[in-house]
């Protein structure tokens, strides 16, 4: 059973997100339609679905060019109306910021989704699952062999392999999407054993075996350059933070009880340093969502990524903005989660108000 | 906290610094690259750099996508140089004809002594001419064979003659080299059949070649040729795609990178720790304001705003500097800030302070500020290479600068023109060695920097 505190937190905290979500977006809008881009996009979006109906529609054949014009007109004046575009941009703002919060992103003007429509919300949501399953993926296992690695290194303090590890830090600053042009260069280029991009075979495998070998495959280069983009100085920063810890007074007693080592580890130095571990881990999964937008355009990934990528080179506006929603959505929804967690590790706040 | 007190603890602080060894590897690599930037600047001016990258006019006789020269060590052979011979100062001899046409003859030579083929041959014409003018060239062979390439019609006064993709011309070679060593198992390409040995090895016959035109002028006439003998390597850093000298852009890279990275670094850590500042030592509805930025900061999505940004609006360098900037002041940094700025508050010497009357700009500037800043200071070297990397990743969408050239430029015009698959290694390899060269020099200092203001960490 959950604490009342608990559950308080959790509804305050969805409160304000959902406010700075809000607002986000609200500013997102607005920086778009500094030049009327927004509008534009609208009202010709509009005007095409008028003209195409009236241009299609056999009940108005008969008519010549100009009458057609004309019901266009009029048909297009009543729909600005009705959705509020003619009034002034104060106003109009806010229906833009409702279709957006909802997630009725328009339509967009070159890119299809997969099943062919042209609708914004479609195309993204068809991305999304890629580039969780990717990078997603990667940051986990970034995370959990950081903090394995962190652990080891930091008991065999001084050691040659830890003396390596500090000297090879710095090159975590490297981005993974560098490591992913040179690990392209040596796998594909040079020793011809790994697929260079993509996310399976063509023509895609039939088998759901195959299918997923192949995938699979295709993941083995985009992971590795993250993965080797954070080892260092993930292992390095892990190492120095958990020594810190080590030294203090509790330990050295649980030590001197004769506790085996992992115990020590487990009881006396991960759990005082959780909380602070999970803020590594929830900044690592909020810059995963932007990291992946250069490291998709390397590795030609069919993700959220590179959707805005071939959205900005086209362009096509409405993606663009479609994006910027929804990434705002989903670093909301990062944010609540990884609160959420906290929340549960952290006992001050599980007892706080209960 | 007189001052000499002061700077002696910032010399001990570097003395310190100075101790490590890393440190002094990433100061080394740092001061390399100010030099190379000094040298840049001083060497070609930004307007001549900016102009020579975007035409594509002037470099028409450089070799395209050639390797640099220092890539002959791994082949272990000498690869060819770009020739140039003009007609220039060399006497074409004319022979009076009637009703006033002369019989032109001119032969232009030049010593070959590559170990392996020229990849492009192309004849740039200069002439005037009434009416049409028709051109026999002929190519003459070290070992003194003669043979007639083709008749080329001048279509305009500046024509070019490239021989390198002439189909005809290339069966012509292959029969003549069959009819020499019988049939080849290699392809005959135009270059292949004018440069090789007769023999059954694909092997490049050294020596003295010669090209000659022959042609009939009317009166008024004139006629001058220049043979470019493209070569396999060019310069320090080779060329691309376009033909441009990669160096040009290799060099400005890094002033840039540098420059870029370095502004956005402290601008950002400065700022927002003037923010964090005074929203811990205002508190009230300031501190909650600043606090409501921050939170909605974080659900902000930092690239795909500036994607929207760099798209929607026809922006420079400094815009996306500026929006960079924007986009971070806000950051999580500042609640620390904060949190020891109210504690600073309630010290002694800022109430002594108070005492006296100071104003809060005095207080925030003079006795705060200074008070929080060391240990922000390696924070914000160890943020340059994040600020390096992200204007690169930006030129390697396309988002860049329009007209500077950039690291990440060339990395994206390499990514896009397929130089991973076919293998022009030295177009990604050399910017990216930069990029890398200038993050890890900032990286070593930071992390140094970081032992030394970080007690804890100094014996680890």
């Amino acid at each position: 059973m959950l604490p009342k505190g608990f559950l308080k937190f959790i509804v305050r905290r969805s409160l304000v997100l959902l406010t700075s979500l809000i607002i986000a977006v609200y500013i997102s809008i607005m920086l778009a339609n500094f030049g009327g881009l927004i509008d534009e996009m609208v009202k010709a979006d509009l005007l095409t679905t008028i003209t195409m109906n009236i241009r299609n529609n056999p009940a108005y054949a008969g008519l010549t060019a100009s009458e057609k014009q004309k019901i266009i007109d009029t048909l297009y004046q009543s729909a600005l109306e009705a959705k509020g575009l003619n009034t002034p941009f104060p106003i109009r703002s806010l229906y833009y910021l409702k279709d957006s919060l909802t997630l009725d992103l328009g339509k967009a003007l070159y890119l299809t989704s997969d099943s062919g429509s042209k609708q914004v919300r479609l195309i993204i949501m068809e991305k999304l699952p890629q580039t969780i399953m990717l990078f997603t993926t990667v940051t986990i296992i970034n995370f959990f062999l950081n903090l394995l690695g962190g652990l080891i290194l930091a008991r065999r303090y001084g050691s040659k392999i830890d003396r390596i590890v500090s000297w090879l830090a710095p090159t975590s600053v490297i981005p993974g999407w560098v490591y992913g042009i040179f690990l392209i260069l040596v796998f594909y280029t040079w020793l011809h054993i790994l697929p260079p991009g993509g996310m399976v075979d063509y023509p895609p495998p039939k088998d759901p075996f195959l299918y997923f070998l192949s995938v699979l495959r295709h993941m083995i280069l985009p992971m590795l350059s993250w993965i080797i983009s954070g080892l260092f100085l993930g292992l390095y920063s892990n190492r120095t933070f958990f020594l810190i810890f080590s030294t203090e007074d509790y330990v050295e007693v649980a030590r001197a009880k004769g506790l085996p080592p992992s115990q020590v580890d487990s009881r006396y130095v991960l759990r005082p340093t959780l909380p602070s571990i999970i803020t590594g881990f929830s900044l690592a999964i909020i810059g995963s969502w932007s990291g992946a937008i250069i490291t998709e355009t390397v590795f030609d990934w069919p993700g959220l990524g590179k959707l805005l990528a071939q959205a900005l080179s086209l362009p096509d506006p409405p993606v663009i903005v479609g994006e910027v929603v929804i990434y705002a959505w989903l670093l909301t929804l990062t944010v609540l989660i990884l609160d959420v967690v906290y929340a549960f590790l952290d006992p001050r706040i599980k007892v706080w108000g209960g | 906290m007189s001052r000499s007190k002061h700077a002696g603890g910032f010399r001990n602080a570097l003395k310190e610094v100075f101790s490590y060894k890393s440190a002094l590897i990433g100061i080394a690599i740092l001061l390399l690259l100010v030099c190379l930037s000094i040298y840049t600047i001083i060497t070609i001016p930004l307007p001549e750099a900016i102009h020579a990258w975007r035409s594509s006019e002037i470099w028409s006789k450089n070799p395209r996508n050639a390797q640099p020269e220092w890539i002959e060590i791994f082949y272990g052979k000498k690869l060819p140089r770009t020739i140039i011979v003009s007609s220039k100062g060399i006497n074409a001899s004319e022979t009076p004809l009637e009703d006033g046409k002369r019989a032109f003859s001119l032969i232009l030579f030049f010593n070959y002594d590559y170990e392996d083929f020229p990849p492009e041959i192309i004849v740039f014409f200069n002439s005037s001419y009434s009416e049409k003018l028709t051109i026999d060239v002929y190519w003459i062979r070290p070992d003194g064979e003669e043979i007639r390439l083709k008749r080329h019609t001048l279509r305009r006064p500046d024509d070019k003659l490239y021989l390198s993709n002439d189909l005809g011309l290339e069966l012509q070679l292959e029969r003549l080299v069959e009819s020499k060593i019988g049939k080849a198992n290699f392809t005959v390409t135009v270059e292949r059949g004018l440069f090789m040995e007769y023999s059954k090895t694909l092997r490049v016959l050294k020596g003295r070649y010669g090209i000659r035109f022959e042609s009939v002028l009317n009166a008024g006439d004139t006629l001058e040729a220049e043979v470019v003998v493209y070569g396999l390597v060019y310069g320090l850093a080779g060329t691309d795609h376009l033909r441009r000298p990669l160096i040009i852009g290799l060099l400005w890279g890094t002033p840039i990178a540098m420059s870029f990275g370095l502004a956005a670094s402290i601008l950002t850590t400065v700022l927002s720790l003037i923010i964090g500042t005074i929203s811990g030592w205002y508190g009230g509805v300031i501190d909650s304001v600043i606090q409501r930025a921050t939170e909605i900061n974080a659900v902000l999505p930092f690239l795909p705003i500036l994607i929207l940004l760099t798209t929607f609006y026809r922006i420079d360098i400094f815009v996306i500097l500026l929006s960079i900037i924007l986009l971070n002041i806000f950051s999580l940094g500042i609640k620390s800030t904060r949190i020891l700025v109210m504690q600073i508050k309630s010290y002694p010497y800022i109430e002594a302070a108070q005492a006296y009357g100071a104003s809060n700009l005095r207080l925030i500037l003079l006795y705060v500020i200074p008070k929080i800043m060391p240990p922000v200071v390696p924070a914000m070297i160890s943020s340059v290479p994040g600020f390096v990397f992200l204007e690169a990743a930006l030129s390697f969408l396309g988002l860049g600068d329009p007209f500077l050239p950039t690291w990440g430029k060339i990395i994206n015009d390499a990514y896009t023109h397929g130089a991973l698959y076919k293998g022009f290694y030295y177009w990604i390899l050399e910017p990216a060695f930069l990029l890398i060269l200038c993050s890890v020099s900032f990286a070593l200092i930071g992390i140094a920097l970081e032992r030394t203001v970080n007690p804890k960490l100094k014996e680890l």
